[in-house]
């Protein structure tokens, strides 16, 4: 490459790009009070504080609190075949297992690769001890219903289900994306482990632009599908849904991570207080312009029902290129 | 940005800023405090602790003070000594001696413990005064196995020497040897700790005057230090002061001569278990500032911790400079964003490296962490819980550290004995975050955040360790205001961070 390796702060302010100390420090810290910080960073609590307000979620399996309680790891499990084995604590991905299928005993990831029981409750162990819980603290591990890619998707993704990320401020979705597991990435949903990013319209659900590894892309890398032809079905409920999440926790500045099952349809994984900025890129535009927008509004704006504030996000937002 | 109290907190920076710098003015102008090391005399501040058991009764303790020399001026002295009497006796001038500290009390019982304190400039004005040469004793007479080793070790130096300075020195060099002869290891053996008096006692039989001095080698921020007894060989009236160590090869450090003339240091009655210990500064003062002697100790704006005592002051001079360091890691994290394991491990890894020198903590750290790695792999096949795991990584720091302090002995290289100012803890916990990276995000990211951590590390290390931030440090207060109103200012920077501008490149082909 004989072009220069940086970009001039000049031009990324011109385009509106949030970096990590403004969205830290003018957004995170703004409006995310830290007392409502442990609803996010604690699965389980997520989960029951969105279910007062009838948002689905995985179905939960059971969840292991005590060291004792796994030796009867396989009781619970009976009659499953699969599941995915979360830390209630964890953050970006870390120690989530997830069971496809299982032959007796033994047990299989999307990948392939076999689990023994044995692996399965030293997994749960590790959690438990907080291996992948901030500062190491003591966690829970919560046992969830395997998701089932929708078969709308299923061209799309590789040994992973692909999840939906909206950016939610102040209850108005202002930016949203899709991430597509690959073979690079270990059929994880994680944009820097090399998962490809789409960016989608606020307005429709379709494919804006595709990005791996910060590279523009046109077809999914392993299964050579065309990414400009696809669109979310049930675009409107899906933000309704995030932007409802606004209302429940009370966080200003929140990512919603949401999967489609094809059973039960749109359903919250996982809420993030301090949402990432790859966004930007599989987009190909700036959050700050949407964000200074939102700063604008009034107190009482923020409390328009959910629909209202998505169609007005649509129509601020939408059908930008 | 638009937040409100925006203006406040911009009011608040400047306030602090403003009144560190005022601070910085006011030690420059009105105690003369040189802005820039170098430019000033330096002044070395020694501290005496005399420690001792007293008997329940009349007490007396007697202290030889240093006096000027080659080399150093006295400039003031005190001494801190709850309900003693304390005389400063001089020296009489009809006898040789040195001047001393003397504290007497009617009654005391106890532990006891007396402070001399004594400033000196480094001056290199010619001394006018020597101690003269002491009378010479009356000749030892030697028990006999080793009269004849004696005799035999000083004939043979008297051939190969001129005169009382060249004697002397093929004497001590005799005792230095590697491959001492059979009458220098039976000296050895008998003399142990009396070895100066046997060397004196041998010249003094050749009519050569001769005392035991002791000495104190200057290093700054050196506490419980005790002196070094060395030979005074006088030829005529000139005198010439010899290290009985063979130290050719370290540095030489400056040194002073405690006592001269081979009197006692410390001479203790009503007292036993008696000590002396030392601890030693370096500063820097304007030549005005020394001699007017303008440093009133508890002045309300005298901003500083110089009066407290030496040993106190040595410590606060690494204090001081932490926050240097931590200036330096949030310029990196948050203008360069530069990605390090653990918020301020890098501060205490740069610490370490001021103990070890750079080079040897560099290959310290990464042989440490390294084989704390491989190790760590091994205790992740084990299926421990994560506190045993961590306490199990300690004790395994702490074998890999003493295992190198050992190899490095061994082969003779010193320079590595000095690892164990590592710390163990937190290298215990870089290890275990490094190890969860390396199972989780793979070796780029370890390379990564391991590299980020260094790097910061041997920058904060360069900052921490160039004269003119130690000298900053140590002698002005407003620099810690002047540090904390960037360290603020740094906290509500929300541009872009110079790693966001390779991330965000692919921007660039928008427009």
């Amino acid at each position: 490459m004989n072009q220069p390796r940086f970009i001039s702060p000049f031009r990324l302010r011109d385009y509106g790009i949030l970096g990590i100390n403004r969205r830290n420090r003018d957004y995170v810290s703004r409006y995310n009070p830290r007392r409502l910080f442990p609803l996010v960073d604690n699965k389980l609590l997520t989960k029951q504080t969105v279910a007062m307000a009838d948002i689905p979620t995985p179905n939960l399996i059971c969840e292991i609190r005590q060291q004792s309680e796994i030796r009867h790891l396989l009781d619970h499990l009976d009659g499953h075949s699969g599941f995915a084995v979360k830390p209630a604590k964890g953050s970006g991905g870390k120690g989530i297992l997830v069971i496809t299928h299982r032959e007796g005993d033994v047990f299989y990831k999307s990948s392939g690769a076999a689990v023994s029981a044995e692996d399965l409750q030293r997994h749960v162990s590790n959690i438990l001890s907080g291996l992948y819980s901030l500062g190491g603290s003591a966690d829970v591990t919560l046992i969830e219903d395997l998701i089932h890619v929708a078969p709308h998707f299923e061209r799309f993704t590789v040994e992973g289900v692909p999840d939906i990320r909206v950016i939610v401020c102040r209850g108005f979705p202002v930016m949203a994306m899709m991430r597509l597991s690959t073979h690079a990435s270990d059929g994880k949903a994680n944009l820097h482990q090399g998962a490809v990013g789409v960016g989608l319209d606020l307005a429709s659900g379709k494919a804006l632009n595709a990005v791996q590894r910060d590279q523009t892309i046109d077809v999914h890398p392993d299964t050579g599908e065309d990414l400009s032809a696809l669109v979310v079905p049930d675009w409107n409920d899906l933000l309704v849904t995030a932007a409802r999440c606004y209302d429940v926790t009370g966080l200003g500045y929140l990512g919603t991570d949401m999967v489609i099952d094809r059973d039960r349809g749109p359903l919250l994984l996982e809420l993030n207080a301090r949402p990432g900025l790859s966004i930007q890129m599989t987009n190909g535009a700036g959050l700050l312009p949407r964000l200074k927008k939102i700063d604008g509004l009034k107190e009482a704006e923020t409390r328009f029902p959910a629909e209202k504030r998505v169609a007005m996000s649509q129509s601020w937002f939408g059908g930008i290129i | 940005m638009t937040r409100p109290s925006s203006l406040m907190f911009y009011v608040l920076v400047a306030v602090i800023f403003a009144t560190g710098v005022l601070m910085m003015v006011h030690r420059y102008w009105v105690y003369d405090i040189p802005l820039l090391p170098g430019d000033a005399r330096t002044i070395w501040s020694l501290e005496a602790k005399v420690s001792f058991v007293a008997e329940d009764g009349p007490v007396k303790v007697s202290l030889a003070r240093p006096t000027d020399q080659q080399g150093f001026s006295v400039v003031r002295e005190s001494g801190a000594s709850p309900g003693y009497g304390l005389n400063f006796l001089e020296v009489d001038p009809n006898r040789a001696g040195t001047p001393r500290a003397q504290w007497t009390v009617r009654s005391a019982r106890g532990v006891q413990e007396l402070y001399y304190h004594v400033d000196l400039v480094e001056s290199a004005a010619p001394v006018l005064r020597q101690p003269p040469p002491p009378t010479l004793a009356a000749s030892v007479d030697w028990p006999d196995p080793y009269r004849t080793a004696i005799e035999a070790l000083m004939s043979d130096a008297f051939q190969t020497s001129a005169d009382n300075f060249s004697f002397a020195r093929e004497l001590i060099k005799r005792f230095n040897q590697s491959e001492a002869p059979q009458n220098v290891r039976l000296l050895k053996r008998a003399y142990q700790n009396r070895l100066p008096q046997l060397l004196r006692d041998m010249l003094a039989s050749a009519r050569v005057p001769a005392a035991v001095v002791y000495g104190l080698e200057l290093e700054d921020g050196r506490r419980r230090q005790t002196l070094i007894p060395m030979l005074s060989v006088w030829q005529g009236e000139k005198r010439q002061v010899f290290r009985l160590t063979d130290d050719d090869q370290e540095e030489q450090k400056p040194l002073l001569l405690w006592e001269q003339s081979g009197a006692p240091v410390l001479d203790v009655m009503g007292g036993y278990d008696s000590g002396v210990r030392f601890s030693m500064l370096r500063r820097e003062e304007s030549a005005y500032g020394v001699q007017e002697e303008i440093m009133p100790d508890d002045s309300l704006f005298n901003f500083s911790v110089h009066s407290l005592p030496v040993e106190e002051q040595a410590m606060f001079k690494t204090i001081f400079l932490l926050p240097v360091g931590a200036l330096v890691v949030c310029i990196l994290r948050i203008l360069v964003g530069v990605r390090t394991s653990g918020t301020f491990m890098p501060v205490l890894i740069a610490i370490a490296f001021l103990q070890t020198s750079l080079v040897t903590g560099i290959l310290g750290f990464l042989l440490v962490v390294g084989t704390g790695l491989a190790i760590r792999s091994y205790l992740s096949h084990l299926n421990l819980l994560l506190v045993a795991r961590i306490s199990a990584g300690i004790v395994a720091v702490i074998g890999i550290i003493t295992l190198l302090s050992v190899i490095s002995y061994k082969t003779g290289l010193t320079e590595g004995l000095k690892i164990i100012f590592f710390p163990m803890v937190i290298l215990a916990w870089t290890v275990e975050r490094m190890s969860i990276l390396w199972e989780e995000e793979g070796p780029r990211e370890v390379m990564i955040q391991g590299g980020g951590s260094l790097l910061t590390a041997v920058v904060a290390f360069f900052a921490m360790q160039s004269e003119l931030m130690r000298h900053l440090t140590f002698n002005f207060m407003g620099i810690q205001l002047v540090i904390l109103a960037l360290v603020l200012l740094l906290g509500s920077y929300t541009g872009y961070r110079l790693s966001e501008l390779r991330r965000f490149t692919a921007f660039r082909k928008r427009a």
